[in-house]
This record gives C-alpha cells, structure tokens and sequence, in this order.
C-alpha cells in the first residue's frame, strides 16, 4: 500500500475500509475544525470505482465541508484523504491540481459563467491544456463535436449560444452538470443538483445522473428522499460530521437513530 | 501564424478604431509639416503635442482595462508602471544631453553634479543607448509586475485589498522617487532633454513622429490585448472575473492567469508612459500620486469597461475635456467635474459611453459594474 508516511489517529471505532486498492476515493479519520465547531469529526468513507453514492443527512451535518476537503479548497486537521487506489494524497493538493487529477464538482447553488453562452462554458469545461500559453495559442480542435455531444446529452443544444446568465435555475444547473461531463473526470461530485427544481425537472435529472453513473465515479449529496430513491444506490447518512448510518435507502430511513436525526426527538 | 492571428482579431468597432489610429498617424504629421500654417488645414505643433499626449493616456487606459475590465482586477497603481517606463525613456533623455547641460558634465546629469556625485550610480549604466533604455521600459516595470503579482495572486489577494495594496505600492514609489539619494533626480524628476536619436525632441518633425509612434503603439497595443481577450485565455480571465472560484474548481491556475494578464499590462503601461515622456518634456514623483491612478480608473468606466476601444475613448474624450476646462474660467471646478462625471457615469451608464452602443455578448458585463464583483461562492 502507498500510503504517505502520516500522522494517523488511531481509534478503533473507526472500522478500517478492507481494501484501499479498490476504492477511487478513501477518508480515514478526517476531522477539521472551524474555530473550535467540528465541522467534519472522524470521517471515514470508502468509494468503489465505478460506484453512485448518494450521502443525506440534515442541514450542518458536513456535507458540504466534505465536498471542501475533497476538491481541496479546505484542509483537514488531520486524517487521510487518498484518491485512485491510495496512490494520491488529495490533502497536499489544490484546487486547479485536484481537478486536473480528474475530480469534478457542481455546486448547490448553480455557478456557471454567466457572460459566456453555454457553448463557451462547456468549452471552458472541456478536458484540454488548462496552461496560459496553451490557452493563448488556442485553436478550435475536434472540441465542437464533443461540445455538441455534451450539449446534447443534457439537452440544451437548442440554446447553444444563449449566454449562461440567461438560462432557467433548473437549465442552469443542467449546464453545471453538463461542464461536469466535459471535464470527462474520474470523480464527480454533484452537490444538491435538484435543489429548486420543479417534479418534472427532478425526474430528467435523476435520469441524467444514473446515465452519467453508466461510465463514472458519483457522490450526490442530497435533501430530497424521493430523488434519492429515485436514484436506487447506496446510500450515505451523515450527522454531526461523521458517518451515522450506511445503505440502501430502505435499510437507512428503517434506522431508529436516522429517523430521530431527521425527525428529532 | 500569430500575425493572421492579430489582424483577424478585430471587430467592426474595433476595424473603426484602427481605421482611425492609421489615419491619424498618417494624415496629422502631414497637415502638420506639409502645411503652411496659414492654411486652414494645418494642424498647429502644439496640437500634436497635446493629442499625442492623449494617445499616450489612452493605451495606458487600454492597459488598464484589459486587467479590470476583463480580468476583474481594479489596480489603484498603475500609474507606477506607466511612470516607470517614463522613468527609463527620462534616463535615456538625460544622457543624450551631456554638456549641453547647465555644468556641461559629459557623464553625469545635472542633478548629480549638483548633489556633488563623482560616479554615474550603477543603476543609470546603459541608458546612454536607446536599445538598452527601451529594454528596460519593458523589463523593470514587467518584472516589478510579475513579481507582485505573484505574491499577491498566488495568497489569493483579491477585490478591493488587492486594490489597496496596489495603492500602496504607487505610493511607495512616489515616497521613493521624491528623494534625492535615490538616483533619479529627487522631487524635479528629469527634465530639460534636448534630443532623442539625435533630433531635436522639441523640433516640430520630431513631435510629428512622436505622434505617430503613440497612434502605432496604441493601435498594436489594441492588436495585441484583442488578441489575448479574444483567444481561449481571454475567455478563461472573463470567467475568472465572473466567478474565480468555479474557474479554479475546473482545473484553471486562476494566479498564473493573473500574473499573466497583469505583467502584460503593466508592460503596456510603461510603452504609454516612455512615450509620453519625451511628447511633454518631464517626468517627476508625482506621476507615482495614488490620485493619478484614481484618475485612469475613472477613464476606463467612462469610456466602457471590458470593451478595450471604451477605455482609449474614455480617456480621450476625459483628457479632452480637462484641458478644456482647465484652461478657462471653469478651471477651480475641475476636480468636481470629474468626481461629478464618474458618479453620474457610474449611475445611468454603468457600461460607459460605448455602453450605449450594442454589445457583443463576450463582453457583456454584469449589471453596476463599476465594482469587482466578488466570486461566486458556494455556500453549505
């Protein structure tokens, strides 16, 4: 195993994840703080390749700060945080650097770049030369056909050269996760993607991510059950920074501790 | 390659601009040499000097707007990179005069002997070529860039502290340059040149050249910036305006983009400024003065900011009414008038006068966006 030579936590209430060769993605006891608050307390989670996994848990339980620490924009306290079979410390890493390891992230709230049309921000999306002088020198390069592959796959060919800023919450987000699909990463990260969607719009989504899932690595961080259902994967609860419950979604919301977190006592 | 790639470049507004620059550097040494003053087409020296001074102003403008306009970056210090490469043509100025000067030393300039100094300082070696000086408008002030921009990028320094610290930085300079051991003349600056190349920098031919040089570099100085916003790279800084942190969450380095960007510009400041020295004749501390580089902020929002032709018209058409205000009745009021302008600007024009004019979508700018807009941020 090539794990860094680190200061690790040892607690042995931490079941250690069996086999670290098989997994995209590995935390192992990762806390961080933010002025004395644990935001994440002793994290542990293990990812397959190739595997969707859905992560609920109500609001403050480190969903977010989670998707922090594996994009690389907050670092833990202490704790591992291994990519691609262990073979890659995240935590030493920024953000331009873990995205160009193949980690893709939406956020909750859409941020797509509204001066440029939706073919530009998928363009800007797309797996290529991130260097300034390559970028510079630029020139259009089969990047049309996979920009139209992309746009057809979540269904905005037909506004194309609209400007992002223009689009619907629920258009908008369909883009984010389009530039996700660009990126063509190892791992995506897709936080609350059908947050303010209408029931129709929710559908199509799920439908796009479980397609997405087909050939990639997902983590979709949720609130909504029946999209989560929807989703018919693994599912992940979280509370107060660690992992409180763990499978399908009938097993987790038949879990009395799941059910007094979400419903209080 | 990259020659069809800057004149394919440009727009129809910006074919307009060049069409103009051209002519202009063409038609106004000609009405000015080749007509005798007494015709009503001949354009007076003393006009070519002052809009050969504008268009100085306007691609230090254009400067500007390539890293606030495009880039998100507001620098409050620009002024020190345009002063600085008006600080290495001023050397080169001084040389050339050598016992022309009051105590007709061939080395030292006047302001040396003066201060009793036996030895021309380290620092000033070199300038007595025009080749070494024009070198060193690009490379002191590139480098100064380059290096601050680094740090500042890199430690993700960003909006208004950012536009302190480049405050601070003009300031700085100012403070350094008005003292007399520093080496460069103290609060008089350089001044009293007599000739560039050998000709007369007061002769009319040469002023007529020194126009036309100005229009040139602020046509390529054009050339080159719509290049930069056009390609890939150009479209990677407007996103890292709009929204930096989702630029660096798809894998973008948004601090070597930075750096980039604000190197280039500040070398587009110093040619405005090694320009524009010899045109007027002096260069001192106070065009370090953080007020000065308020001031070029104000031309850019005026003219348009993220249009480029905006920014060379803002400061045009400011400069143009600052003469004309200042040397009147009017000429107490013109600090109000100004403060006046941006306000009003700012409120009911918030995209400048080329605003007014349709834009293309690329370049199209939030609404009030006089500010830099913070990066959108996700929130838990």
């Amino acid at each position: 195993m090539a794990i860094p030579a680190r200061q690790i936590p040892v607690d042995p209430a931490v079941a250690k994840p069996h086999d670290i060769n098989q997994s995209l993605l590995y935390l192992n006891g990762v806390t961080v703080s933010f002025d004395g608050f644990r935001a994440i307390n002793d994290l542990s989670l293990e990812l397959a390749r190739g595997e969707m996994r859905a992560i609920i848990g109500p609001n403050g339980a480190g969903k977010t700060t989670m998707m922090d620490i594996i994009t690389g924009k907050t670092r833990p306290d202490v704790g591992e945080v291994l990519f691609d079979r262990g073979t890659i410390d995240l935590t030493t890493k920024d953000e331009a650097a873990i995205a160009q390891l193949g980690i893709g992230r939406k956020f909750q709230k859409p941020t797509v770049f509204e001066n440029h049309t939706v073919e530009d921000n998928v363009l800007l999306a797309l797996k290529a030369d991130r260097t300034v002088r390559g970028n510079l020198f630029w020139r259009p390069n089969g990047d049309a056909q996979r920009i139209a592959e992309t746009l057809e796959t979540i269904g905005l060919s037909a506004h194309r050269h609209r400007l992002a800023g223009s689009l619907s919450h629920g258009q908008k987000q369909w883009l984010e996760i389009g530039m996700l699909i660009a990126q063509d990463p190892k791992l995506l990260l897709v936080d609350e993607p059908v947050a303010g969607m209408s029931d129709a719009e929710t559908m199509t989504t799920a439908e796009l991510l479980k397609d997405i899932a087909k050939d990639h690595t997902l983590i979709v961080v949720e609130h909504d059950m029946e999209f989560v259902r929807r989703l018919g994967v693994k599912v992940t609860v979280l509370h107060e920074g660690s992992v409180l419950a763990e499978g399908s979604i009938d097993e987790v919301s038949a879990n009395e501790r799941v059910v007094e977190v979400y419903l209080g006592r | 390659m990259i020659v069809r790639k800057l004149i394919e470049a440009p727009d129809g507004r910006g074919k307009i601009f060049l069409a103009i620059l051209v002519a202009a550097a063409v038609l106004v040494p000609c009405l000015n040499l080749g007509l005798p003053p007494s015709s009503a087409l001949h354009v007076p020296t003393s006009a070519v000097a002052l809009w050969g001074k504008y268009l100085c102003y306007a691609l230090l403008a254009l400067s500007l707007d390539l890293v606030w306009g495009y880039c998100g970056i507001l620098s409050l210090g620009h002024g020190a990179f345009f002063a600085l490469g008006g600080y290495a043509m001023g050397m080169y100025l001084m040389r050339q005069i050598g016992t022309r000067g009051v105590y007709a030393d061939p080395i030292l300039p006047d302001f040396m002997v003066f201060l009793n100094w036996k030895e021309l300082p380290f620092f000033w070696w070199g300038f007595n070529w025009l080749g070494y000086a024009a070198l060193m408008v690009l490379a002191v002030p590139g480098v100064l860039a380059f290096v601050f921009g680094w740090f500042a990028f890199r430690s993700r320094v960003t909006g208004v502290y950012l536009s302190i610290i480049t405050q601070a930085l003009t300031f700085a300079l100012m403070l350094g340059f008005f003292r007399n051991n520093f080496g460069f003349g103290g609060n008089n600056g350089l001044t009293d040149f007599k000739d560039i190349l050998g000709f007369n920098v007061q002769a009319q031919a040469t002023r007529a050249t020194l126009f036309a040089l100005s229009a040139v570099a602020l046509g390529l100085g054009y050339l080159i910036a719509q290049a930069v916003v056009r390609s890939k790279a150009g479209k990677v800084l407007i996103a890292i305006r709009d929204a930096e942190s989702r630029t660096r969450f798809i894998g973008y380095r948004v601090e070597n983009y930075k750096a980039f960007v604000f190197t280039l510009s500040a070398c587009m400041a110093a040619v405005a400024g090694a320009l524009y020295v010899p045109q007027v004749g002096i260069i001192n501390p106070s065009e370090f003065a953080p007020a000065n580089s308020i001031e070029y902020v104000i031309w850019v929002a005026v003219g348009g900011r993220g249009t480029l032709v905006g920014a060379a018209l803002g400061a045009v058409l400011v400069n143009f009414a600052k003469t004309t205000f200042t040397t009147g009745v009017l000429a107490p009021y013109w600090l109000f008038a100004l403060g006046a302008l941006f306000v009003l600007v700012t409120i009911f024009l918030p995209r400048g006068i080329l605003g007014l004019i349709p834009t293309r979508p690329a370049a199209a700018l939030p609404n009030g966006a006089a500010a830099a807009g913070p990066a959108a941020q996700p929130a838990e």
